[in-house]
């Protein structure tokens, strides 16, 4: 009756070791390292940086515990914080040549001691909130009415274009909030127009209507439409913020979208708010200029001659000096879209750009001059210019164009999202802000520990004490509902925060209301009479129905609090959330394996060992 | 070890009336604080600005008080905060003035109220690049730093005072559904009432002592909420099983029944809870502070709310061996065409 067979105990087994693995790393604490990643928009890091760095720390006779690459940044790990030092100055003085114009930026930074073999299994430590570690929290409000406004004015262009394109007469074309409005003197026009506005901006509804004596068609944003351009908005200003952000160097900044317009940046470590505020706010802005091929200009690219007046040498990302004439043709605020594709006819990779109606015309006319030749995209960050990309122009070009050839996948995607990148979509608020010493954050560390050891001493005593044997099961039980929430936190790649731990703390004490309901549903069956096999067994098996019900109320609490709570009353809830599932698992089932494990084989069991059970004189109940 | 000897039911429902009579009064008296202290909302609910100010000397508030309050800046709370040197200010928000400058401008004034001037210095960032800090300088000396600021917009204090009313108002309809699917109404009633007396009650504490209502503090009384539910459920479930068992008890002697079986369970388990709190309590310091002592209230009035009230108030609304034992009536369904045929 009270065994289990060999396959419940196979997935306490497993829950176990796998508990045990995931919690590890949490355990090893941080290591100094030494972090390289980007510093400028237009520099990508790519895997061949990781032997450069290697070759750079052998040179420095530095020996590193390693050095890996991650998609964005190589990291080398060192044992101490004197080899760190050593490592990042060889490393910016290897790889940063001018110190005034970093192409890199190297930064201090943690990495877990966790041994190799726990990282291959994705068993990575929990990451730590801000509250533990110190630094600044953001956060921004994006304005998504600007970004419709902006979307509008941007169409009543392409409306004026097309319009006079097809040689139709308007009376006006005005933006009324985020609808369009388009004035005809007869209908004989507006029905003309109307087919062509729908064909070609399939992103509005037209509604015609009459006033006075004139034709309106109106045109309003479709609802899907305004939901994709509100999420562009968003996205193109996470990822501004992000190319932003790395030049601060900061070692994990967190930038997440919140809510529907909502952006929350933190940067862990920061303490100067003035100057992450100055960096985040401010604004890239892009140029396409055309590329002076004069001969003056041939010569000052090969360096024989002075760049001749009028025009600006840059480098190109390849680092050729590129003379590019100062004239602007178009500045970042007429290109509306850039999406990295592939060429209609080539197959080759590609990057399809859209600019407005004042752009178009500009390009039209400049590429019908100067067919054959290159015109250059700069991006300007600090007042200083970098070129993006310098293609050739192979025709007359509309208001959306591409830019092809002699590129990879990969390149396509980052010139569009550099192209994109150089400005925000919509304007930014800062509607909350904080700033948390670094020593509070390691106060606060301890306190959590503090609070979640004594916690657990003080229950796992007691229970130890007043249910002997059953309480010590409960006790395990217990460690390893910590164990199994640990491990399930780390896996998810969670924040910890304090309000984290206090849950984590919380679920712990309420946990044990398992046991306990277990334990005294067990003596309770033994004062009844019954023998001790069959009180384990009805004793879980009664408790159970109980243990579901209670759990399920305080599941609806800790859902609650996930829907509609918000920073760190979320962090909170998820790990109440989780620990109550855990809990069901522990204190119901590998407090039945150990206890099958212990009394199940005993054919003849006398008595238990879960404290004393006290029977009252015969009389209780009093009815039957 | 036994702590619970107890030889026969205890008469809970004897004194139902005087136990519902302290509830009421204790209810009563908490909405009465509710309404004419109003609780101490934190700036997180509120908006506004909160800067903490580390003076070399032990601060003098009253000074400073009269220091920030001639700025005219509305409704200002000076208060040590941790240590004597340590000052908390409160401001609220204002619509006229960026965020940043308000904090500079307080800033600026304490700073002249110890003779001192607003420098810029250079200050070294982490990052290892340079930045600038704001430094109040007398002479060699710097009387006052400036060691947080914190802004809240009263756009984000709005929204989380809706959601927190939100949550509460799932919680409650979402237990009453499950506990009247599981139950009977009258439990859901019951509990929810019981319990819902239980959140009114930590409030009042909160109300009368004037103590700060923080994010984390309505994070603990929600999962008060869950928690004490728990505990009416536990209490139920036992009712139920001796309408079913004892089938001559009157229903406060099966309620009584219920009670006394499970006492030791429920004050071993709020117990074991308690120690965890209390360790939150000793080691959690300033942050975790508040939400313990929520909990500590919670966890004691929901021992006493699901025990005495959420029973009694399902013995008033007239709770019968009939609601709860259903599946013995169902097997005989006389309205059932095939009933008869039991083979």
């Amino acid at each position: 009756m009270n065994r289990y067979p060999l396959w419940k105990y196979a997935i306490l087994v497993v829950a176990l070791i796998v508990g045990i693995v995931y919690t590890l790393p949490n355990l090893f604490g941080e290591a100094p390292a030494v972090q390289i990643s980007s510093g400028k928009a237009t520099v990508k890091l790519d895997a061949s940086m990781k032997q450069r760095v290697e070759d750079i720390l052998a040179k420095a006779s530095l020996q590193p515990d390693f050095v890996q690459y991650d998609g964005n940044s190589v990291k080398a790990r060192f044992a101490d914080l004197d080899a760190q030092r050593k490592a990042k100055d060889a490393l910016s003085a290897a790889l940063n040549p001018d110190p005034n114009d970093p192409t890199y930026i190297v930064a201090l930074n943690l990495l877990s001691r966790s041994p190799r073999w726990l990282t291959a299994l994705h068993a990575l430590p929990m990451y730590l909130g801000l509250d533990l570690r110190g630094g600044v929290h953001f956060l921004m409000q994006v304005d998504m009415q600007a970004a419709l406004t902006k979307k509008a004015e941007s169409t009543a262009g392409d409306v004026r274009t097309l319009l006079r394109d097809k040689n139709i007469r308007h009376a006006g074309i005005t933006r009324d909030g985020n609808a369009i409005v388009v004035r005809f003197r007869d209908q004989a026009t507006l029905a003309a127009a109307r087919p062509v506005l729908a064909d070609q901006l399939t992103d509005f509804v037209w509604t015609e209507s009459q006033d006075g004596t004139d034709w309106k068609l109106a045109g309003s944003l479709k609802p899907d439409a305004i939901k994709r351009v509100q999420e562009a908005a968003i996205t193109q200003n996470i990822t501004t913020l992000h190319n932003r952000v790395n030049e601060l160097g900061v070692a994990e900044p967190v930038i997440q979208q919140q809510g529907a317009d909502r952006v929350v940046v933190q940067l862990p470590g920061v303490q100067d708010t003035a100057k992450a505020k100055d960096i985040i706010g401010r604004t890239a802005t892009l140029e396409m200029r055309m590329v002076d091929e004069s001969s003056e200009g041939r010569m000052a690219m090969t360096g024989a001659g002075p760049v001749p007046f009028g025009s600006e040498r840059y480098t190109e990302r390849g680092g050729q000096p590129l003379i590019v004439k100062r004239q602007v043709l178009l500045t970042g605020e007429n290109l509306t879209d850039a999406q990295p594709g592939f060429d209609g006819q080539t197959q080759e990779p590609a990057v399809h750009l859209t600019v407005d109606a004042r752009g178009a015309r500009i390009m039209r006319d400049v590429s019908r001059e100067n067919i054959g030749k290159r015109m250059a995209i700069l991006l300007f960050e600090k007042g200083k210019g970098e070129v993006v990309t310098a293609p050739v122009i192979r025709g007359e070009l509309g208001n959306r164009f591409q830019i092809s050839g002699r590129m990879t996948t990969a390149e396509a995607n980052d010139v569009a999202l550099l192209l994109r990148a150089g400005s925000l979509a919509a304007p930014m608020e800062i509607i909350e802000e904080r700033t948390i010493g670094p020593s509070l954050g390691a106060e606060n560390i301890d306190k959590g520990f503090h609070s979640v050891v004594g916690g657990f001493c003080a229950i796992a005593l007691f229970m130890c004490a007043y249910y002997l044997l059953f309480g010590v099961i409960s006790t395990l039980a217990l460690a390893l509902n910590l164990l199994l929430l640990v491990a399930v936190l780390s896996m998810l790649q969670a924040t910890l925060t304090l309000p984290g731990i206090a849950a984590i703390a919380l679920t712990l004490g309420m946990a044990i209301d398992a046991n306990v309901l277990i334990n005294e549903r067990v003596r309770e069956e033994l004062r009844g009479g019954a023998n001790p096999q069959s009180a384990i067994n009805t004793g879980y098996e009664r408790a159970w129905a109980t243990i579901l019900d209670s759990n399920v109320t305080t599941l609806i609490a800790g859902l609650a609090l996930l829907a509609f709570g918000s920073g760190p009353i979320r962090a909170f809830a998820i790990v109440h959330c989780l620990g109550i599932i855990t809990s069901m698992f522990s204190a119901v089932l590998f407090s039945r394996g150990l206890v099958n494990l212990w009394y199940g084989r005993q054919k003849r069991l006398k008595s238990v060992s879960i404290g004393q059970v006290w029977k009252p004189g015969a009389s209780v109940p009093a009815k039957t | 070890m036994e702590f619970f000897r107890i030889h026969r039911d205890i008469p809970f429902m004897r004194h139902a009336l005087v136990f519902n009579v302290i509830s009421a009064v204790t209810f009563l008296a908490a909405v009465f604080f509710l309404f004419t202290r109003g609780l101490h909302y934190s700036i997180e609910f509120t908006g506004g600005n909160v800067i903490e100010a580390a003076y070399a000397q032990p601060a003098d508030i009253a000074k400073i008080r009269s220091t920030v309050e001639s700025l005219n800046l509305g409704d200002v709370l000076v208060q040590n905060f941790g240590s004597s040197r340590d000052v908390m200010i409160r401001v609220p928000v204002r619509a006229d003035l960026k965020q940043g400058e308000l904090a500079d401008r307080v800033f600026a004034a304490l700073c002249g109220a110890e003779k001192g001037k607003v420098e810029e210095r250079a200050a070294p960032s982490s990052s290892g690049s340079s930045g600038t800090r704001k430094v109040c300088a007398a002479g060699d000396a710097e009387p006052v730093v400036l060691s947080r600021s914190e802004v809240v917009g009263p756009q984000v204090g709005k929204e989380l005072a809706q959601d927190g009313a939100k949550a509460l108002a799932f919680v409650v309809i979402g237990i009453m559904i499950y506990l009247a699917l599981r139950f009977e109404w009258k439990f859901s009633v019951a509990a929810i009432v019981a319990n819902l007396h239980d959140v009114v009650i930590i409030l009042g504490f909160f109300a009368f002592f004037q103590w700060e209502f923080s994010l984390s503090v309505l994070a603990a009384v929600l999962a008060v909420l869950g928690y004490s539910v728990n505990e009416s459920v536990v209490i139920f479930d036992r009712i139920r099983e001796s309408f079913r068992r004892y089938r001559k008890m009157t229903t406060p002697e099966v309620i009584d029944h219920a009670i006394t079986s499970t006492i030791s369970r429920t004050i071993i388990t709020h117990g074991s809870t308690q120690m965890m709190v209390l360790s939150m309590l000793i080691f959690g310091g300033q942050t975790l502070h508040y939400f313990a002592i929520a909990l500590t209230i919670g966890i004691l009035f929901g021992i006493y709310s699901s025990v005495f009230v959420a029973a009694a108030i399902a013995m008033w609304l007239g709770v019968k061996r009939e609601d709860l034992v259903k599946s013995a009536a169902k097997d005989h369904d006389p309205n059932d065409p095939n009933a008869g045929a039991v083979v």
